[in-house]
């Protein structure tokens, strides 16, 4: 690992790190700062989204801005949270900042005091924004700026992000700072540490390599106090030099020796520090009424109203996922279906004008289709985020993911996964484990999302009667509830026995902060939607794309000269006789499919398929049903030659699909059929988007293979049960 | 010295000694949680058992179990 040595800043632009704790009001200055400058910044091993932006100002021009991940402190245990001292201390992949902007709330100073501590420890130059201030009053505070000023030493300017005020101001000493280019770092607190504390850092500092402490004393003892408190022997960090490492690990031995706590040495001597001065920062006037947030979580956070009204939000979102978005997405894909058929009337015939109408545009559609669920749902995440329920969802779930080896955090990325996969492992972001991460993104693919639907619609509309259970349950809705209910018992005993096994692990102890509710700030909260939804369209959109192109044309290749033109002919002299040749078309698309490679394919894999109740042609939807379950439906329909623009309510198909038969003259698909092949879709990895995206969130193939295998044997096994048991009952 | 948990909702109590496994117990002090600190017990009858405890103003959620490495000095 090396480090950039800071250039000369005349010739570059300043570059400005925007931290804080979690909660702060952050990313809201952050916004406020930038405008729409901004984008997702692009390091090397590093999953968690970091915007950067930029800012004009007048003496300093233009500058960079990184928005650092938010962090209670600069300690760390985990790869995440080794992020934040990077950012700030600009470690490698980042570069180094010539201005620190803390964000700090108002409302909670001496917990946000000790983040400023330690930044300033690092003798970095730094404003604080003291945001929320726009809260003081409510809560009967008041906090002398001038003092902070004083005991800090840095400039300090009250904020509130969501209206606007101060920031101006803020932009103002950002700039004067950067022109200054003062730092300090405040007395009396590094000479507060006890002799023995003293010692271990004097001997640690030792160890710190030259690429980090840059020759500076200050950053050298800084570093080596992040070092004491964050290395130990099982942490997860992954640029700690091995010497420091070894360091670090013979101090703490010896401290425990001696009964000592290093850790709440650290920290004691920083908290001393500030709570000897809160009484000249804070000022409480009066006695506080019980909070609004205590008086509404008296109700959310009720073990049983709080429950209900949970389920009832989920139970809204999850409708409204379904019945606002698929207007949209009918919309869409209408769009995209007439302008296939406006180019099929204006391209010349030929491979090229079926590979723009069928395989280029089909493709794009089928990525623009899950636009409006995943806006949706990040509209909600968004939502539930900017409110402050999102950590209520979290703790009234505890209790119930806990008991598959999740934390309740998982919660939310795992309902989302009912409408796409992609956007719920992307949602797995929220959560501060790796191991938790990786293990809830290896069950969410289990959770029926909405490409299943239509296969489930097709196959129940063609195979299951329209009939009613007691006279007046559908038959045909009951089995779609199933199929649901039967996913959501698969992925909860998925994950149950992931965590017992593969990803055995003590269950983490839960630290959770309940923030006080907020009315949403509607602008951040489209604005993160938007960003959600581009990074996934960015993300998933070209594989899905490139997948369902070669996907096409596996099913279209290779093609037969002299077939071609034994169906020419045949055309010619229908045409000649005036009558119609869309039949033809039909039988030439199917046979040309059939003998594609995705064709052979089907073929290839029917002595595995068959034991399932499947025949060849069924291999073939499966084959591309792999680009996206959905493909499956228009697959059947050309392997069937109901034509091209089949889809799961297209009667043809349906009856096609009903007369279709076996060389004994039985029916290929029979109920137990149905089920079973309803059972594979549930259980099997037939998306490639998804294992795009987990390979991005997991950093490597180990993950995305081992998820395809196990849904794939899952589903074989699964689907063998059912049809292999279903005929030994005596159904057919 | 008594666990947090043996506070009544709505109390106030200071802290003698945070415990607990390394990364938790850390993580609890940088928030706040200090010997000498006056904290408050907010709710306890949640669902599952995680109580909800205020400190320096922030309200913090824990699970029963892992409060108990968490103690109060004794009622004067
Ligand atoms: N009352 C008030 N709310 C704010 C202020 N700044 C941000 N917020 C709200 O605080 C919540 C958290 O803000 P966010 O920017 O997401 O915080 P982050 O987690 O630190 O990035 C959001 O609901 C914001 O709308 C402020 O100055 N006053």
């Amino acid at each position: 690992m090396t480090s950039t040595p800071a250039a000369p800043r005349a010739t570059r632009r300043a570059r400005v790190a925007i931290a804080g704790n979690p909660n702060t009001g952050k990313t809201t200055v952050f916004n406020r700062l930038t405008g729409a400058h901004q984008k997702v910044g692009n390091y090397a091993g590093v999953t968690v989204e970091i915007h950067e932006g930029r800012l004009a100002l007048q003496k300093s021009g233009t500058v960079d801005l990184l928005d650092v991940p938010g962090a209670y402190s600069l300690s760390a245990r985990s790869r995440e949270e080794e992020l934040a001292i990077q950012a700030i201390a600009g470690l490698e992949p980042f570069a180094s900042p010539d201005l620190v902007v803390v964000v700090a709330d108002a409302t909670q100073l001496s917990r946000n005091l000790y983040f400023v501590l330690q930044v300033l420890e690092l003798g970095l130059p730094c404003v604080i924004a003291l945001n929320m201030t726009d809260m003081l009053a409510e809560r009967g505070l008041v906090v002398d700026v001038r003092a902070l000023e004083q005991e800090l030493g840095v400039p300090v300017v009250e904020t509130t992000g969501t209206s606007g005020k101060g920031l101006a101001e803020l932009r103002e000493r950002i700039d004067d700072a950067l022109v200054n280019n003062a730092r300090h770092v405040p007395r009396n607190l590094t000479s507060s540490l006890g002799p023995q504390l003293a010692e271990d850092l004097a001997l640690v500092s030792e160890a710190i390599p030259l690429y980090w402490s840059r020759g500076s004393q200050e950053r050298k003892r800084a570093l080596a106090l992040w070092a004491l408190i964050s290395i130990d022997d099982n942490d997860e960090l992954a640029d700690v030099p091995a010497a420091l490492r070894a360091s670090v690990l013979e101090r703490r031995a010896l401290a425990a020796a001696e009964g000592r706590s290093i850790d709440t040495e650290i920290v004691q001597t920083r908290y001393s520090w500030i709570d000897s001065r809160m009484p000249s920062f804070l000022k409480e006037a009066g006695t506080r009424p019980r909070s609004r947030t205590e008086r509404i979580d008296a109700v959310l956070l009720n073990p049983v109203a709080g429950f209900l009204i949970f389920l009832l939000l989920m139970g809204i979102v999850f409708q409204s996922l379904f019945t606002w978005a698929s207007p949209l997405m009918g919309v869409i894909e209408g769009i995209f279906d007439s302008f296939a058929g406006w180019l099929r009337d204006v391209l010349p015939a030929g491979v090229g004008r079926e590979f723009v109408t069928e395989g280029l545009i089909a493709g794009v559609g089928s990525v623009l289709v899950f636009l409006p669920q995943i806006l949706m749902l990040f509209l909600f995440i968004g939502l539930m985020e900017d409110t402050g329920y999102m950590a209520r969802a979290a703790f009234l779930m505890d209790r119930v993911m806990r008991s598959i080896g999740l934390s309740g955090r998982a919660f939310v990325p795992m309902i989302s996964g009912y409408a796409c996969a992609v956007p719920a492992i992307l949602a797995t972001r929220t959560m501060e484990r790796q191991r938790d991460r990786t293990l809830t993104m290896l069950v969410i693919p289990l959770m029926t999302c909405s490409a299943r639907l239509p296969v489930y619609a097709l196959i129940i509309g063609a195979l299951f009667p329209v009939s009613h259970v007691f006279g007046f349950v559908p038959v045909q809705g009951l089995l779609m509830v199933g199929m649901y209910l039967f996913s959501t018992v698969t992925a909860l005993v998925a994950a149950a026995v992931l965590s017992r096994t593969l990803f055995k692990a003590k269950t983490p102890p839960l630290i959770l902060e309940l923030p006080p509710y907020r009315v949403p700030h509607l602008p951040s909260v489209l604005r993160m939607m938007w960003q959600r939804s581009r990074a996934f369209l960015q993300q998933a959109g070209g594989v899905i794309l490139v997948c369902t192109v070669v996907l096409w044309a596996m099913l279209h290749f290779p093609r037969d000269p002299l077939r071609t033109s034994s169906y020419e002919a045949q055309r010619q002299a229908l045409v000649e006789k005036g009558q119609s040749h869309a039949e033809l078309d039909a039988r030439e698309a199917a046979e040309n499919m059939r003998r594609s490679l995705g064709g052979r394919l089907g073929h290839a894999i029917e002595p595995v398929i068959s034991p399932l109740g499947f025949d060849w042609k069924i291999g073939i939807g499966l084959v591309g049903a792999f680009a996206a379950r959905e493909v499956f439906v228009t697959t059947m329909g050309v392997v069937y030659g109901a034509g091209n623009d089949a889809d799961e309510a297209s009667t043809t198909l349906r009856d096609k699909i009903k007369a279709e038969s076996r060389a004994d003259g039985k029916p290929v698909y029979t109920p137990l059929v149905g089920l079973s092949l309803m059972i594979f879709f549930a259980l099997a990895c037939q998306c490639m988007s998804t294992l795009a995206a987990v390979k991005r969130e997991t950093q490597g193939w180990k993950w995305p293979i081992f998820l395809f295998a196990y849904m794939s044997v899952l589903a074989w096994i699964a689907s063998f049960a059912v049809y292999q048991g279903g005929r030994a009952l005596g159904f057919d | 010295m008594r666990p947090l948990s043996e506070l009544r909702p709505g109390d106030c109590a200071r802290l003698t000694r945070v415990g607990g496994e390394r990364g938790f117990c850390r993580r609890l002090m940088e928030m706040g949680f200090l010997p000498g600190t006056q904290v408050r017990l907010v709710r306890a009858v949640g669902i599952g058992d995680l109580i909800e405890i205020e400190v320096r103003g922030a309200h913090i959620s824990l699970r029963r179990s892992e409060a108990q490495a968490l103690f109060l000095e004794r009622p004067r």
